[in-house]
């Protein structure tokens, strides 16, 4: 089951604790990865670990021209981009009142902005392979809202009525545009709570922990499949019953 | 010339699937041949890939009809 041998996959913000499960998964299902971010140190190393199939694109999401850019550079190095994967995101947390106009404009830039011309430019071969496979990354925050994320859960709750629109308009040409939602999961993100944050976090978790990268992964792989192909629009929420909706 | 509306005529067959009888200078995609708006966007794709051109995106939208391609393409290549 979920077999993307031959499939091509990218993935943003695979320098990350989430973005890299998720590229391993993929690479471990079949697929060749081409692996985004900022930082190319931690692609390299992660495409060496993966071996074979694996290449390292780099590119900063917060300049404008960078998501043609990168679609033209991993379909330069793998022939396609089959599955996208718009994982990478940053966080410019303020409390909305002292929020600057630039911490919401590089939130949205970066987490939103980015993720419509990357699945823009994916798109064309998409619709001439008449198969594809978008998958974004948004968070348990873009459905419940969170003090200080104003930005943040503003942007993750516009990706998914974008990704609803698009979803819309391709479903016709075999191509799925879904998001995963997680929870809390544990990143070098998470890692910087304190014992009493952490405490409270795992007080409004069912689960009663926090999530693994590799379990965002599996749901992302679950998506990208050939079997998910009459998924589409949806939202899987991977979050420990942290918020049923 | 004619060679272009040849090719024209085959990519519109092809990709909206109609009889090529059908396919004439004054039929216009959308009203007699059947095509959703999306269908459009990849018959301009389409054309710009055989003939090596770019339509830019206000030109693509003046071309409602075979013979509309026929003529921005030959005025382009």
């Amino acid at each position: 089951m979920f077999d993307l041998t031959g499939k091509t996959a990218l993935v943003t913000g695979a320098s990350g604790g989430i973005g890299g499960a998720i590229a391993e998964a993929l690479h471990t299902a079949g697929a060749t990865v081409a692996l985004s971010g900022t930082r190319e140190g931690p692609l390299r190393e992660l495409a060496d670990r993966l071996g074979e199939r694996a290449h390292v694109v780099p590119a900063n999401l917060s300049e404008p021209e960078a998501a043609a850019g990168l679609i033209k550079d991993a379909a330069g190095a793998m022939g396609s981009v089959d599955i996208l994967v718009n994982n990478a995101g940053i966080t410019r947390d303020n409390l909305f009142m002292r929020m600057s106009d630039e911490e919401w404009a590089q939130v949205l830039e970066v987490n939103l902005t980015s993720v419509f011309r990357l699945s823009r430019a994916a798109l064309r071969g998409m619709m001439k392979a008449r198969w594809g496979r978008i998958v974004n990354i948004t968070s348990v925050v873009g459905s419940t809202g969170n003090p200080g994320q104003g930005n943040y859960a503003a942007a993750k709750a516009g990706l998914v009525g974008m990704s609803k629109s698009l979803a819309y308009e391709v479903a016709s040409r075999g191509i799925t545009v879904n998001c995963v939602a997680p929870g809390f999961i544990e990143t070098a993100m998470t890692d910087k709570l304190t014992d009493e944050q952490k405490g409270k976090i795992l007080g409004q978790i069912p689960a009663g922990r926090m999530g693994s990268p590799a379990e965002i992964a599996a749901a992302v792989l679950y998506l990208a499949s050939p079997e998910a192909g009459y998924v589409t629009g949806a939202t899987l929420h991977v979050n420990g019953g942290m918020a049923m909706v | 010339m004619s060679d272009i509306a040849d090719r024209v005529k085959k990519i519109v067959v092809e990709h909206l699937g109609v009889e090529e009888d059908k396919v004439v200078e004054s039929a216009s995609f959308i009203d007699d041949l059947g095509a959703d708006s999306l269908d459009t966007v990849e018959l301009v794709m389409a054309f710009e890939e055989e003939f090596g051109i770019e339509i830019p995106d206000d030109a693509a939208e003046t071309i409602q009809t075979v013979g509309d391609a026929v003529t921005f393409i030959k005025g382009a290549v």
